[in-house]
């Protein structure tokens, strides 16, 4: 009796795990962005890039540049003259210089904004889309992208990062893509490339949630804390409790 | 207990039962001594409703209720603009996960100790409407950040009201006061969560306790204690719950508060199960996301509603389903027909029913996150047939255990 239970009960389990492993399926796979938030230099080539290149189209509405400043350690003159297009106020927020009805007229779509995208998309969609556009004469913008398809954004990176064009495999006359090589070569090698995007990924992970650095350095000393009272707390329990049997 | 007493207590005393209150639910409310692990968990719900409260207040000050004004109240002032908002908001959202957890624990004790059998059938039923409330409080609140998930899985649930025959239609605009979730909604929602259900919620944990202290706590091994009492009417086995309980509890709450310290200060989002990552994205009524999922608590619930078929096109019996599966636990004390409270001295092959049905129970969680394939379909099937043998059935096979001989006073180890 208890054997056919445990049977049932590990089937039962088998059938979970299997269930899991299908749902963890499909899409492209994200490769990992593997970027450090507390790097400051890392940080502020970032917040660069992303002045330049992001913020003509996408606005970041959440993120004021004074706080930018102080978490990057960055004085107000530097932010003011090298992150901010516009020349917003220095506690202002970051506006894209494209007016919304401009974008929607040139892209369709208005670019969505950019503040909590590292915490809805991830930061390896992010280091995956940003390295996975690959040349698609089909296209208007004439570049596809390997995890989101079919993109209305343009590759703003093909000069510095060169021509790529898609790599697919094909099986059972099914094909599928498995990655993209170059085919041009960009002005930037590829090393540097890929440290640009790093950087811009670990400022888009910065400004998703600015107070996760310091969120988890607070945690330590709350765990310290707490571990200390439970030692205080248990004793207490102990003595208390000596004389019941 | 008539004892005369001076000084300011005294004048209190003459004036306001402080003292006897004091003496009735805690310095002398005699608790059965063996308590284990899971007598844990009474005490910590009532510890997450703090943290809930306190944290909800200071929300509440900076959170503005408008669909243009919602998501840059939570996102832009709370999480970033305020002064320690974001540790408030993240004590709040991991506090709603907490919450289930405790009392979904609160729950399997009661279910594996007997807890909701005579003379204790009121405290259970109290227990499942404050189940209830918490539901509702939960699914209302989800709804305030405005974020995707929030739209579109309020939007999900309050179609199931459409299901309904005849009045569907008019009862789900009724309930969201608009032909589409929109600012009338928001606000409503806003209004229940906040005011409300918090104060039935509170009202009705204050009957649990009372009914509770009425009548005296069940232990693991399901005795009496008040049927052996001392020449001064103390249970034998009993030991007043302050200073003995309120001690071991405090351990209690600093562990769980370690558990809950983690996921609030290292993984707030819980892999995105307690904060969903299309939550991160504004409401669009215009996009639908490509997978809908309920926040992780409800899931076991969505996955029976999914698992019953369809009957002409309308999901009603699934609505029906999944009403039942939770009205159905309040009969638990009437299911039950076995005398024996503690699972310990039950039939061995009760204790894998209850294993079986903890799986089955898990299994319908983690489907209710997954989209649907027809394997996971069939399987969410077998596991909803379960769910409901489990109970239907219980007045039947509840009397065919042989039981264990219980003990007339309580063991410990």
């Amino acid at each position: 009796m208890k054997k056919t239970i445990l049977v049932l009960l590990l089937t039962t389990i088998a059938m979970i795990s299997t269930g899991l492993t299908m749902a963890g399926g499909g899409g492209y796979p994200k490769s990992p962005a593997n970027v450090d938030v507390d790097d400051m230099a890392s940080l502020q080539r970032g917040a660069k890039v992303f002045s330049d290149y992001c913020l003509s189209c996408h606005s970041a509405k959440f993120v004021r540049f004074n706080r930018v400043a102080t978490d990057l350690g960055m004085t107000e003159t530097e932010v003011m003259e090298n992150l901010n297009p516009l020349g917003v106020k220095f506690g202002a927020t970051m506006t894209a210089v494209m007016t919304e009805d401009y974008a929607k007229e040139s892209f369709g779509a208005a670019p969505p904004d950019l503040s909590l995208v590292a915490r809805s998309r991830g930061v390896d969609w992010l280091y995956t889309y940003l390295t996975g556009f690959y040349a698609d004469s089909e296209k208007t913008t004439g570049h596809n992208n390997v995890i989101f398809k079919d993109v209305g954004m343009p590759n703003i990176f093909w000069k510095q990062e060169g021509v790529k064009k898609a790599v697919y495999e094909e099986h059972d006359g099914v094909k599928t893509l498995v990655g993209v090589e170059v085919v041009e070569k960009g002005t930037m090698a590829p090393e540097e490339f890929d440290t640009m995007i790093r950087d811009l990924v670990a400022f888009l992970s910065y400004i998703g949630e600015p107070n996760q650095s310091y969120r988890k350095t607070l945690g330590i000393y709350v765990l310290v804390f707490l571990f200390i009272f439970f030692g205080v707390a248990y004793a207490m329990k102990k003595d208390y409790w000596k004389d019941i049997h | 207990m008539e004892q005369k007493s001076n000084g300011l207590m005294g004048w209190v005393d003459a004036r306001y039962p402080a003292t006897k209150t004091w003496e009735k639910h805690l310095a002398k409310y005699y608790a059965p001594k063996n308590f284990n692990f899971w007598y844990f968990f009474g005490s910590l719900a009532f510890m997450v409703l703090v943290i809930q409260i306190l944290s909800g207040v200071f929300l509440t000050m900076f959170y503005k209720p408008d669909t243009a004004l919602a998501f840059q109240s939570v996102e832009m002032s709370i999480m970033r603009d305020v002064e320690w908002g974001w540790l408030i908001r993240y004590f709040h959202s991991t506090g709603a996960s907490a919450f289930f957890i405790v009392v979904y624990l609160h729950m399997f004790r009661a279910l594996i100790y007997g807890s909701y059998k005579k003379p204790r059938e009121l405290i259970w039923i109290f227990g499942m409407l404050i189940f209830l409330a918490l539901m509702a409080e939960g699914f209302m609140g989800y709804l305030l950040p405005w974020g995707q998930m929030s739209f579109w899985g309020a939007q999900v649930i309050i179609n199931l009201v459409n299901a309904i025959p005849f009045v569907g239609e008019g009862l789900s605009t009724w309930v969201r006061g608009d032909f589409v979730i929109g600012d009338a909604t928001l606000n409503r929602f806003f209004s229940l969560h906040v005011a409300a259900i918090p104060l039935i919620l509170v009202g009705l944990i204050f009957a649990h306790i009372v009914a509770l202290h009425e009548v005296g706590s069940n232990n693991p091994d399901g005795v009496e204690i008040k049927k052996n009492k001392d020449e001064n009417g103390i249970p034998k086995d009993g030991i007043p719950f302050h200073p003995y309980y309120s001690v071991k509890d405090i351990v209690g709450v600093i562990v769980f508060l370690m558990f809950f310290s983690i996921v609030v200060f290292f993984m707030p989002e819980m892999f995105g199960y307690f904060l969903e990552h299309a939550n991160f994205e504004p409401a669009n009524p215009l996009k639908t996301p490509e997978h809908i999922a309920p926040v992780w608590y409800f899931t076991p619930y969505y996955s029976i509603l999914r698992a019953v078929p369809s009957i002409a096109g309308s999901a009603f019996p699934g609505v029906i389903a999944m009403g039942a599966a939770i009205v159905v636990m309040f009969f638990l004390p009437w299911l039950d027909r076995n005398p024996v409270k503690s699972i310990r001295y039950r039939a061995g092959w009760y204790k894998i029913l209850v294993a079986i049905f903890v799986v089955a129970f898990i299994v319908l969680g983690i489907l209710g996150t997954l989209s649907v394939t027809d394997g996971r379909t069939l399987l969410a099937q077998i596991c909803t047939a379960y769910y409901f043998g489990f109970f239907f059935l219980m007045p039947i096979y509840t009397k065919l255990e042989k039981n264990k001989p219980v003990p007339e006073r309580v063991t410990t180890k």
